[in-house]
């Protein structure tokens, strides 16, 4: 009993790993294709029929590149820093229910590696550690652009950790429960039954937190190339570069399937469509609305982030969650 | 003139200033612009024009891009790119007379010429080469000479480990065996082929 978990466990770990760095070198694929589109252009077309094997060349690029350190960079944090945010991108996606229970050669299985009570909670803060990589990468890079990129980092972290976590609450006191199963099978029976229904602006707020946490645009602070050459990743070369956008890419589906398991359904059967796909297509449509407002919308001012965070965002999300704390009441 | 009757000289009466007189003064007033702002739903307006663009892209074959190597864009016939000598259409013989205009015009100084006399008393030019490296295609050359003999024509790929690979004699003159293909030449101060839609009456013609 206790060997098949543990086997279980690490098959898990091994398959989710593989399928998101694969999805993440894909999705910068369908990234650059699709800014290409908003922009009438082709985006990568030779590698490749259609240019798919770009996704090949560029890894190759940078595992063939040199690994590249500054001489007055603090060498083991510097080095260490791009591990922190692959590892936490990959860590907060062990408490995700990807998809429902099912059977396999006469074996449940369920799509989560560790289904712990406090999912949520789980998710956000092991998301939320994740910025000490460009934290640490900027701070140590000596480079000035890159002191920058990682003092905004600070920024940004307390500005959109509070309006996520709060804005949060109020659909978890509906629910009750911090599981992400929990919240999940709360929304069972049809479209009706989604949260973003009855929470429209914790989901409004959750989302533009979200855009903050995986830093896309309009929240591109950290690595903004019209004022700070490349921010945090200024110093970074090679592999260690794309462990970063490894990361950032594994957030932004850490976030994507947070956002559809707490506020879209989740994987419950939609319609005529399985759980399963119901979730992935909820998934490809949060990641097309994430690539689309980077081609449509301006860069916003670190300040301006924290204004528009600590006095619209913060006031709007306790006021969410008192609204519906009376209305449980009732 | 004050400085108030100054600013409004000629402006009309629909005329907006953007953020001139309404520019947010205190933090509610701001507060105010962001939310009309948002209200006003000008980031969804973004949202859909790019939406648009990319339908229209992929759909409409509104596609801007050119692939490059694969396909070339029509250049016009006054392009002044790397040189070409030219020859007589009758009979094959070169133009150039070896008269020495275009070295002696040249600004970047990059014309050179060896030449003779020949057995019938006639100027012969021997080697015609321009430096590509220094040529900086104004097209004094082609404006000078006398008898169209050198004028710019349009190959403008010219990588090469060495640029001379474009600009010996042998390489700019048409060859004996294509002097049909040689047109006469559209080039510099020539009139644009759609020359009359794009031309203006001048006022005698009215
Ligand atoms: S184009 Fe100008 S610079 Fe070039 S060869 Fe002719 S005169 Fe000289
Ligand atoms: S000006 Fe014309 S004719 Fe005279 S030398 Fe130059 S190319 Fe020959």
């Amino acid at each position: 009993m206790e060997t098949s978990i543990i086997i279980e466990t690490i098959v898990k770990v091994i398959v989710v790993l593989t399928v998101f760095s694969v999805l993440a070198g894909f999705t910068t694929y369908i990234e650059r294709k699709i800014l290409a589109f908003m922009q009438r252009r082709l985006g990568p077309t030779n590698v490749g029929p259609y240019g798919l094997l770009q996704i090949a060349a560029d890894g190759i690029k940078l595992f063939t590149k040199e690994d590249f350190i500054p001489a007055n960079a603090n060498k083991p944090i510097f080095m260490v820093a791009p591990l922190i945010t692959a590892a936490t991108a990959f860590i907060a996606m062990s408490a995700i229910p990807f998809f429902p229970e099912f059977e396999m050669f006469g074996y449940t299985v369920r799509p989560i590696i560790s289904d712990i009570n406090v999912g949520v909670l789980f998710v956000m803060s092991v998301g939320a550690v994740g910025l000490y990589g460009p934290l640490l990468g900027g701070m140590s890079s000596a480079n000035k652009w890159a002191l920058l990129g990682g003092a905004r980092t600070a920024i940004q972290l307390l500005s959109y950790e509070v309006v996520s976590g709060l804005s949060l609450l109020a659909p978890l006191m509906m629910v009750g429960s911090l599981s992400l199963i929990d919240i999940n099978n709360y929304q069972a029976g049809g479209i009706s039954n989604w949260i973003i229904w009855s929470q429209p602006l914790a989901f409004l707020l959750f989302t533009i937190a979200g855009f903050a946490e995986t830093n896309r645009t309009p929240f591109d602070l950290l690595e903004h190339e019209a004022e700070l050459v490349a921010g945090y990743a200024t110093e970074y070369s090679g592999m260690r570069w794309g462990m970063f956008f490894i990361g950032e890419y594994a957030n932004l589906f850490t976030i994507s399937f947070l956002i559809s398991l707490i506020f879209l359904g989740g994987f419950e059967p939609l319609w005529f469509i399985p759980g399963g796909l119901a979730i992935v297509l909820k998934v490809m449509f949060l990641i097309f609305l994430f690539l689309w407002t980077r081609a449509s919308w301006p860069h916003i001012r670190p300040d301006q982030l924290m204004w528009l965070c600590w006095k619209i965002l913060m006031p709007l999300s306790v006021l969410n969650i008192l609204v519906t704390a009376l209305v449980i009441m009732i | 003139m004050g400085f108030e009757e100054f600013k409004n000289r000629n402006i009309s009466e629909d005329y907006v200033v953007v953020q001139e007189d309404n520019y947010p003064k205190t933090s509610w007033e701001s507060f105010k612009q962001v939310i009309t702002r948002s209200v006003k739903g000008e980031l969804f307006t973004g949202l859909k024009i790019t939406f648009k663009m990319m339908t229209g892209a992929l759909f409409k074959g509104e596609m801007a891009t050119v692939q490059y190597p694969k396909e070339k864009l029509p250049i016009g016939p006054r392009y002044r790119a790397v040189h070409k000598l030219l020859v007589l259409l009758e009979s094959g013989e070169e133009r150039c007379i070896g008269c020495g205009l275009c070295e002696k015009i040249c600004i970047s100084n990059c014309i050179r010429m060896e030449t003779r006399i020949d057995e019938n008393s006639r100027k012969e030019v021997l080697e015609y080469t321009i430096n590509m490296g220094r040529c900086i295609f104004c097209g004094y050359c082609a404006e000078v000479c006398p008898e169209l003999a050198i004028v710019h024509g349009g190959r403008y790929e010219n990588s090469s480990e060495q640029r001379a690979h474009f600009s010996l004699k042998e390489d700019i003159l048409t060859p004996f065996d294509q002097i049909n293909q040689q047109t006469e030449f559209a080039g510099y101060g020539s009139v644009s082929v759609d020359a009359d839609e794009k031309i203006k009456k001048t006022p005698l013609s009215y």
